[in-house]
């Protein structure tokens, strides 16, 4: 079974110097653990592989809860030298929640152990 | 002096913001301070660049405008005013303001806060944070600007001058400030320079933790977009905060919209710099207390970054842009063509060329643009150049495709713009001497 990011989170970009931040935010608590598990750096590094360029960061801030992926940009796509139509990035946010997650039958109540995203994880 | 309480309302989140919003708060928030946050990270050294053809537009643009609709009411409410339009000349924004006072009948005395601009005392040589190489092998440097904090702000607040202007004062300093003032903060105290920087974090882009960049009819619907109220902060002695807006505006503030806002720009939650403290995010809680009222506690604070970052500007080159639409059947196709058409037509004529087909793949390339084929889409094609001739090419061979591209090309638009580029470094505290210059209100113009 699949998921929409989208059906079930949302999401803020934001950029700072050659940095592109994106939080995806669950709308309901119960799937963050899940939703660590499986929505990995990686993933949204594959995912959003035409604007981002190097390793992408995961920050867990399990209070909120939310993720915070921190996407660096190509040394010539800054805000003043992007080519880019959006040289923000600001519709970024709407491109990573387009991503379709593996998702298997919910877990039991919260018991799902919010796994470690791997070395990229803060 | 302290109440107890310190309201503090954000009016403007970035250069063009709306000004009516801002007005509604000086008129019914009951505020004691009213913050305008105008300066992007780019925003300094374009204003810088402008100022070297015109020496009286080194300030915002639109602060005129904001303070011509504003001064009145501050005055008739007795809110004070704190704001980074200033740009790269708070000087000479803080004499417009103080004669814009006179011609309006409303007398105000402006307080400048100096001393952010230290392209006389960098190291060019240094490297740059974004890519390492020194600053000065990027091109040529029209300015640098350090983050001033809190402390720069506060000889001016603790002055009797309404109206507060500085330069690159840091985004959310411009909040803090008035809450150490108004609260009797000390500065090193870091839990509660913590707390108020989350406070200013969370108002500093104004709508966007009332509902705006945030509205999604489908999953997120906001009620009364067009008539989005401001937000304001109530913060407690302790730095507890609640945000809030306006009774009767349009908008929301719930756990959504202020957890979007947290993380907004946030590069790394347990340690988020300002030239105030090191905030770290990561035990803060948010909880929804009734109708468009969320409070947030929990900040935890580590001392400040013992220096300050310097935004750096230098000159790039020249955009040149292009635009042109089709439709119907095979509109992709035909606007595919046409940017081959550009392509061959500009090889090797600009260092950096991009073509993109809006309505299609503008924004993410490609790999994401699956699915059926348009009705209409529009060919976009950007360069940038050193010199603006080349740059302007872009524009000539787009217009050229009128007459001889693919079919039922229409909607041309052309620019080209120059480009400033915005690198970072650092500069230690004790190089940077920030002042305060006050003008006294003048009745007469």
């Amino acid at each position: 079974m699949s998921v929409r990011l989208y059906d079930i989170a949302h999401a803020r970009a934001g950029d700072k110097g050659n940095l592109i931040t994106i939080a995806v935010i669950p709308y309901d608590p119960d799937r963050y653990p899940r939703l660590c598990s499986v929505l990995t750096a990686q993933r949204v590094a594959d995912h959003l592989a035409e604007r981002v360029a190097g390793d992408v960061v995961r920050h867990r801030l399990d209070n909120l809860p939310a993720l915070i992926f921190v996407c660096p940009r190509a040394a010539d796509d800054t805000v003043t030298t992007s080519l880019f139509l959006d040289s923000h990035g600001k519709s970024l946010g709407s491109a990573l929640l387009e991503l379709e997650l593996e998702w298997d039958a919910e877990p039991e109540g919260a018991a799902d152990a919010a796994p470690n995203g791997g070395p990229n994880e803060r | 002096m302290s109440t107890g309480q310190a309201r503090i309302g954000c009016g403007a989140g970035f250069a063009a913001d709306r000004i009516e919003p801002a007005v509604d708060l000086v008129e019914r928030g009951e505020l004691d301070v009213i913050a305008l946050e105008c300066l992007g990270e780019r925003t300094v050294a374009l204003a810088a660049l402008r100022k070297l053809s015109d020496p009286a537009a080194g300030y915002d643009p639109m602060l005129r405008k904001r303070m011509a609709a504003l001064l009145e009411p501050l005055n008739r409410t007795g809110t004070r005013l704190v704001t980074n339009a200033g740009a790269a000349d708070p000087l000479a924004a803080a004499r417009m303001v103080r004669d814009l006072g006179a011609e309006l009948g409303v007398p105000t005395a402006v307080a400048a806060v100096t001393g952010d601009d230290v392209l006389d005392r960098i190291d060019l040589s240094a490297p740059a944070w974004e890519d390492g190489a020194p600053l000065e092998s990027h091109g040529e440097i029209v300015s640098a600007n350090a983050y001033i904090g809190a402390d720069a702000l506060l000889p001016a607040l603790r002055g009797p001058a309404p109206v507060v202007i500085a330069g690159r004062a840091a985004d959310p300093s411009l909040f803090l400030a008035p809450m150490i003032h108004l609260l009797g903060w000390e500065t090193g105290d870091w839990t509660r320079m913590a707390a108020g920087t989350l406070a200013g974090h969370l108002l500093e882009c104004a709508g966007q933790v009332t509902g705006g960049y945030f509205a999604d009819p489908a999953r997120k619907p906001v009620p009364g977009l067009a008539r989005l109220g401001y937000p304001l902060a109530e913060v407690g002695a302790d730095g507890a905060a609640v945000i809030t807006k306006l009774p009767g505006t349009g908008g929301r503030v719930d756990r959504m919209t202020v957890v979007e806002q947290l993380t907004y720009e946030v590069t790394d939650p347990r340690a988020y710099l300002t030239p105030d403290v090191a905030l770290d995010m990561s035990a803060v809680g948010v909880r929804e207390e009734g109708a468009d009222r969320v409070a947030v506690r929990g900040a935890r604070g580590r001392a400040r970054p013992e220096e300050l970052k310097v935004s750096v500007g230098y000159r790039v080159g020249f955009r040149g842009e292009g635009e042109i639409s089709y439709a119907g059947r095979g509109a992709l196709e035909r606007a595919r063509l046409a940017a081959e058409v550009v392509r061959e037509r500009l090889a090797g004529a600009l260092p950096r060329l991009r073509a993109d087909v809006i309505g299609h793949s503008a924004l993410h390339g490609d790999a994401l643009a699956q699915g059926p084929d348009p009705y209409e889409c529009r060919l976009r094609v950007a360069g940038i150049a050193a010199d603006r001739a080349a740059a302007e090419a872009v524009g000539e061979e787009v217009s050229a495709l009128y007459t001889s591209g693919p079919a039922g090309g229409g909607g041309l638009r052309v620019t080209t713009t120059e480009v400033v580029g915005v690198l970072s470094t650092t500069i230690p505290r004790e190089r940077v001497e920030t002042g305060v210059v006050v003008l006294e209100g003048s009745a007469a113009a």
